[in-house]
């Protein structure tokens, strides 16, 4: 595992996934790590979406292709399937209009990609047990200044895909980098789902 | 360490090839002023071109020994450890086919007639001023330039490169630009235009041997391209309701400090640009729309396109508004080229392009510091 999969787990996990040559939209790509840890080992072609001005300035210097934009106004300059990969990672749960931003992944995207912090895991469940909100490696921020609005566990998720007529392909859920298979929602800090349109 | 290219002098290219303009007249020799800053490495890959817009020029960095206050136009931008780094791009500044800071323009002599151009000088197009700066880029012995960038009219020209000759741009950056102008920006041009076409010292364009210059339709022409410059929210900070002289008059006098900004800024453009090259411009403006030819499908004119992108627009520039910028962006995407965009945050509207502002110059430094990484490599 290099430095970069060290520091993002999540990250490993999705390359793991990306054949080849994929065309790839990375949603809220931050710095580019992503898109060049891809471009480097997968030589992927595709573009990021950033609306950070400081992270946009360092996905260019990164080398990778960066719009700015804001998701939350959708993804219409880009064509129905463009793209065989859109990625949204550690991104879900900080976004307004979660459910068009899933839709818009797969209008775009042949295949759809996402990874977020699991709210079920026991970690956040027993803090919640204690009385507090739940701060952890995955949750680092405080009720007041999180941007994370619309937290889940995996069975919300898997439920928002059912009824967005989503199939999932995949699912690697991870704590601390290290794979979960027994009591994935209680014991998972993190997830990553593979998807298409069902 | 300064971040000045210091001193500069222009140089004078001759060219005797006619040029066959877009329109089907010929030009059948003409000169182009120009200036470089940098040093042109041994493999001439480090050329960056830099376009001018409406009133620009081939001064775009450094000033004159005989006079230091002349300072080129796009001098924060270009310079020793500046965003586009004279340390390591050799860098060309050109004036324009029809301009009058010295290129070939309407104010040179015709050789044929003996006398100014003037009326008789072509309606050049965006394409010819590229074919020519392409002439100009032969005699340097430049093939593929590192980067071709500029901004508003600039913008579209770096764009026309990467579609007239795409083997010969890596990277264009187009800045505050629009892949054509609006209904409503023809609309500023023409207004703009006839306030010249009406001024009786115009002569049709052969004001020279009269010995008059339409003073009065260049300053209305330049006073109205100024308000679309500025944005509604700089306007009302620099000058608001201000009056000169604290209390109304009661006439038609010059009284709001925004009155006599903008006859200030027509004085003193009207003293030194040509009227003709004003309209030659603002045509060359209106028509520019490389989707023409493609049914107005701006992806498949886009298609001819190689080099990789970097769009950027200001978020109060209502002239070339951030959705032309985006139109630009999207059809690059549609063409899976590569191509960048940054949305700049800023007060000053059109006019930002030519102003100090970190994070712009940021975005262009990073940029260029990938295009630098690939001559280097």
């Amino acid at each position: 595992m290099n430095a970069l999969a060290a520091t993002r787990p999540d990250f490993a996990a999705i390359a793991a996934w990306i054949p080849q040559g994929a065309s790839v939209l990375d949603l809220g790509c931050g710095d580019g790590s992503l898109l060049r840890h891809l471009q480097e080992t997968r030589q992927t072609r595709g573009y990021g979406v950033e609306i950070s001005d400081t992270k946009l300035v360092a996905a260019i210097r990164n080398g990778v292709n960066v719009i700015q934009g804001d998701l939350e106004s959708g993804l219409s300059g880009f064509e129905d399937g463009a793209f065989d990969y859109v990625l949204l990672s550690q991104t879900l749960q900080a976004m307004r209009h979660t459910e068009e931003l899933v839709r818009e992944m797969l209008r775009v995207g042949r295949e759809g990609i996402v990874s977020f912090p699991n709210f079920g895991y026991w970690h956040a469940r027993f803090d919640v047990l204690r009385g507090y909100m739940p701060v952890s490696e995955e949750l680092p921020y405080q009720w007041y200044n999180t941007p994370n609005i619309h937290l889940c566990t995996l069975k919300d998720f898997e439920i928002l895909c059912r009824d967005l007529d989503i199939r999932i392909l995949d699912r690697r859920v991870m704590t601390n980098g290290r794979e979960i298979s027994a009591l994935p929602n209680l014991r998972g800090a993190m997830a990553v789902y593979r998807f298409q349109r069902a | 360490m300064s971040t000045s290219v210091g001193i500069v002098s222009a140089q004078r290219a001759s060219f005797d090839t006619p040029l066959v303009c877009k329109s089907g007249a010929v030009l059948s020799r003409y000169e182009l002023v120009y200036e470089t800053y940098g040093t042109l490495n041994a493999d001439r890959s480090n050329a960056v071109l830099v376009c001018h817009a409406l009133s620009g020029n081939h001064h775009v960095a450094g000033y004159y020994a005989d006079n230091p206050k002349n300072v080129g136009w796009w001098d924060t931008m270009i310079g020793p450890g500046k965003p586009v780094d004279t340390n390591k791009f050799f860098v060309i500044g050109v004036n324009n086919l029809g301009g009058c800071h010295g290129s070939t323009g309407p104010a040179s002599i015709n050789p044929e007639t003996g006398k100014p151009y003037g009326s008789q000088f072509p309606v050049v197009t965006v394409e010819d001023w590229v074919a020519s700066q392409a002439r100009l880029a032969d005699q340097l012995g430049i093939r593929q330039f590192a980067a071709v960038m500029g901004g508003s009219l600039g913008g579209m020209q770096a764009m026309q490169w990467a579609l007239s000759f795409p083997d010969r741009v890596r990277h264009v950056l187009t800045i505050a630009a629009a892949p054509r102008l609006t209904a409503e920006n023809i609309a500023f041009n023409d207004v703009a235009r006839n306030a010249i076409l009406t001024d009786p010292d115009f002569h049709g364009g052969d004001f020279y041997e009269h010995g008059v210059v339409p003073v009065r339709g260049l300053r209305l022409a330049r006073m109205l391209g100024h308000i679309t410059y500025l944005s509604d929210d700089v306007m009302a900070d620099k000058f608001g309701r201000s009056l000169r002289s604290g209390k109304l008059g009661y006439g038609y006098g010059v009284e709001f400090e925004i009155e006599s900004y903008l006859r200030y800024q027509g004085d003193k453009f009207a003293g030194y640009f040509d009227a003709n090259t004003y309209l030659l411009m603002t045509k060359a403006l209106d028509y520019f729309d490389p989707a023409r030819d493609f049914d107005d499908d701006l992806d498949r004119a886009f298609a001819a396109a190689r080099a990789a992108f970097l769009v950027i627009s200001f978020s109060t520039d209502w002239r070339f508004s951030p959705e032309r910028s985006r139109a630009i962006v999207n059809a690059l995407l549609h063409n899976r080229r590569d191509v960048s965009y940054a949305e700049i945050t800023s007060a000053h509207g059109h006019d930002s392009f030519l102003l100090q502002h970190e994070h712009y110059h940021d975005v262009v430094r990073a940029y260029l510091e990938r295009a630098w990484n690939e001559v280097a490599a």
